[in-house]
């Protein structure tokens, strides 16, 4: 899927408008200027970006980076002139193509990271449509332009193919392919692969690079993986967290991830295992995860790799308690087991105040396990559902702001911190209740570099000789990172 | 995390090549008809021509018809128990005011299952919009939330996991799970409002609040056909209401 793009630093001359199939309209890539631009939302006291001095030549392709909360998606709001006046103050100048970008839209193509929220019809075809329509394009002319944007991203399953049986990456491809059908002068692209497998991102920026590579239209990417989108783009200017830009020289290279101290511990009791457990869904032929044995010993870490669809998450909600196997069992350990009133019952049978106690869960969304309005109770709530004291709850509450770096942090609504932040309390609830084993589903999902090696630093601390550890996750930086045993899930499943 | 659901494309059926507007239309008819006809052979002599369209709704096999129609067959029998039992009426005359309305709410419903059977969701936003001129902003609009009413179920039972995770469930406590249950709702309902939001934003960068008059890529053509089925179902009812009227029993509701 490799197409020929030119190298970083190589450049080849911009398309002359009219001279290419994808300028009918006789206008070419766009030029893009930002001079001291600043934007501020509404009710926040601090821009969100601020002091931005940016010239982008039609054609060229740039990688905007910078750190969680840099204001990078802010900015490529504005570039697509999405902004809303009243959401906030504006700062400086930007323009597309001498113009403001609200007066450019039509210029401008934008896929942002969830696919499902992006996607408007049932078939592919008609989804790559909705734009040409939107822009009142003669129904004759909309046909071809579809077939050469599909064709372009290289989208091959056809016109008719139902948007929903589609694959993340496939979906993603298609909305892509949905932003350059109408041909745009200023491709913009916000962090498309951040809710992909590494399957999936692979396949979206394979597209991307295939449908920019003749240079038909200005590209700038929001990112914060740079690494992956370097062979793709000529430019790689980061956003300063307060204010400004630096610009990394051709060859520039993010440093290395930054790797925990960890002591390897010798491997202890089988706390819970997997014996030839499975699971199919109701009414569904196909199983979503095949009978697996797995065993998380005590002292250990056991991370659970394979590709989309061999049913890792399946098999972390079966070890975590919260399904029940359709085939085979879970079994935990007498010294897990200790203190239910019916030890000889499986975990997916316990109260729910047991299980918090025993095996802990770290969803892949943070969000959705919060609870309450405040960092502070939502730590204290787990001891106290299951049984604790209040002022034991409140202390262990105390115990964990303080360790986890979030005292600052006590008194906000765990729903407005950053992702960084809510990922790393969301681990802090499930060690509120100093559970044995602990079940994580990609901790580390869409974090920038700094927030994976603070939250991989956090997890190696978790690791001691009582506790056992069960990762699932697509990232082979945390298996490296932290796993003393790997299990690869791999049923091959046709897409 | 949850068994795939979606909303697809329609599998075509015969009834697909009526146009939804035509479809709509007639439907329209029957049940003004069936408003206001209060007797037994007026529903009866339309539910057995409704009938007789389900094979070309595709719903040929006793089975599929019955997945389809179960809740409304329930409900039918429901409103038809509650009129022999708790009706003025006494006797021979109590049921057959009680088969009457359950012919009735079958009859009535059942249009709106061949339609549902037979129609592609863009399709009839294409239809809706050409032909009965319907904002697009509304029509494509809502198709493009329904579309996300599938992920809602998968992310129900995503929060409920989650919720256990955290040490809470109801338990034996009816009163908790009522609790539980109101939470759980309003935190859907928060993701799925900044979901939907999102998607109001990128449909919006598509160029969907343009302002430019909106073009129609796939069309929505009215046929002879469509013409046909309309004065079919005109006629149907016609004969429906005379035939009633011939054998004595017509009694209007309003009367």
């Amino acid at each position: 899927m490799e197409d020929p793009v030119p190298p970083r630093g190589t450049r080849r001359a911009p398309r002359v408008p009219g001279t290419g199939s994808f300028q009918h309209d006789g206008v070419g890539p766009a030029a893009v200027r930002l001079a001291g631009f600043g934007f501020r939302h509404a009710s926040r006291r601090a821009w969100a970006v601020q002091d931005v001095d940016l010239r982008i030549e039609p054609g060229e392709r740039v990688l905007l980076t910078g750190a969680s909360g840099a204001g990078k998606s802010t900015l490529l709001r504005a570039l697509g002139g999405l902004l809303e006046p009243e959401s906030g103050d504006a700062a400086g100048e930007l323009t597309v193509d001498g113009a403001a970008p609200d007066r450019r839209r039509q210029r401008v193509g934008v896929v942002f990271q969830d696919p499902d929220a992006q996607l408007v019809m049932t078939r592919a075809g008609d989804d790559v449509a909705f734009g040409l329509e939107n822009t009142g394009t003669p129904p004759e002319l909309i046909w071809p332009a579809v077939d050469t944007a599909l064709d372009a991203v290289g989208f091959c399953l056809g016109r008719d193919h139902a948007t929903a049986a589609l694959s993340g990456g496939q979906k993603q491809r298609l909305v892509l392919a949905g932003a350059l059908a109408p041909r745009p002068g200023l491709l913009l692209l916000d962090e498309p692969t951040a809710q992909l497998d590494p399957d999936g991102a692979a396949l979206v920026r394979a597209a991307v690079a295939r449908a920019v590579a003749d240079r038909s239209a200005t590209l700038v990417v929001v990112d914060h993986d740079v690494e992956a989108w370097l062979p793709l783009v000529d430019r790689v200017v980061e956003l300063l967290p307060h204010g400004g830009t630096v610009e990394h020289p051709p060859g520039w290279r993010p440093a290395p991830l930054r790797m925990p101290v960890r002591w390897v511990h010798e491997p202890g009791e089988v706390l819970l295992a997997g014996e030839a457990a499975g699971f199919t869904h109701r009414g569904s032929a196909r199983p979503a995860l095949a009978p697996t044995d797995v065993a998380l010993r005590a002292g250990r870490t056991l991370a659970v790799t394979g590709p989309n669809g061999t049913g890792k998450s399946t098999l972390a909600l079966l070890l975590a308690g919260l399904r029940a196997p359709t085939t085979g069992r879970v079994v935990a350990a007498p010294t897990v087991t200790a203190g239910l009133r019916r030890p000889d019952r499986p975990p997916h049978r316990w109260p729910a105040a047991e299980l918090a106690t025993r095996i802990g869960t770290v969803f892949q969304q943070p969000e959705h396990q919060f609870l309450t309005g405040r960092v502070r109770d939502e730590l204290a709530l787990g001891s106290l559902r299951s049984g604790a004291g209040a002022a034991q709850a409140r202390a262990t509450a105390e115990e964990l702001l303080e360790r986890l770096g979030l005292a600052a942090l006590a008194d906000a609504n765990p729903f407005t911190l950053s992702g960084g932040q809510q990922r790393r309390l969301s681990v802090a609830t499930a060690l509120a209740t100093a559970p044995r084993v602990l079940v994580l589903d990609e901790p580390t999902f869409g974090q920038d570099r700094e927030t994976w090696a603070e939250l991989v630093a956090l997890l190696a601390e978790q690791q001691d000789g009582d506790r056992a550890l069960c990762l699932v996750t697509h990232d082979a930086a945390v298996v490296t990172a932290l796993a003393d045993d790997v299990c690869t899930l791999g049923v091959p499943v046709p897409v | 995390m949850s068994a795939p659901l979606s909303l697809g494309p329609a599998r075509p059926v015969p009834l697909s090549a009526v146009n939804p507007v035509a479809q709509l239309s007639a439907v329209l008819v029957v049940t003004c008809v069936l408003l206001v006809s209060g007797d037994l052979v007026t529903p009866g002599v339309l539910l057995a021509a409704e009938l007789a369209l389900l094979p070309a709704a595709g719903l040929s096999r006793p089975g599929d018809v019955l997945r389809r129609t179960w809740p409304l067959l329930l409900s039918a029998l429901g409103v038809a128990w509650v009129n022999v039992a708790f009706g003025s009426l006494d006797g021979a005359e109590a049921w057959l005011s009680g088969a009457t309305w359950a012919l009735r709410v079958v009859a009535l419903a059942l249009p709106g299952i061949l339609l549902v059977a037979s129609t592609d969701p863009v399709r009839l936003a294409d239809a809706l919009t050409v032909h009965w001129r319907v904002s697009t902003r509304f029509a494509y609009g809502s198709l493009a939330a329904l579309r996300l009413v599938p992920l809602l179920a998968a992310e129900w039972e995503t929060i409920r996991l989650a919720r256990r995770a955290r040490g809470v469930e109801g338990g034996r406590d009816p009163v908790a799970h009522v609790r539980l249950l109101a939470s759980t709702a309003f935190a859907l309902l928060v993701g799925a409002i900044r979901r939907g939001s999102r998607l109001a934003t990128a449909m919006d960068a598509r160029g969907f609040d343009s302002g430019v008059t909106r073009t129609n890529a796939r069309g929505s053509r009215l046929q002879p056909l469509d013409r046909w089925f309309v004065t079919g179902a005109v006629a149907l009812c016609a004969a429906a209401v005379t035939a009633s009227v011939l054998s004595g029993a017509w009694s209007p509701v309003f009367s």
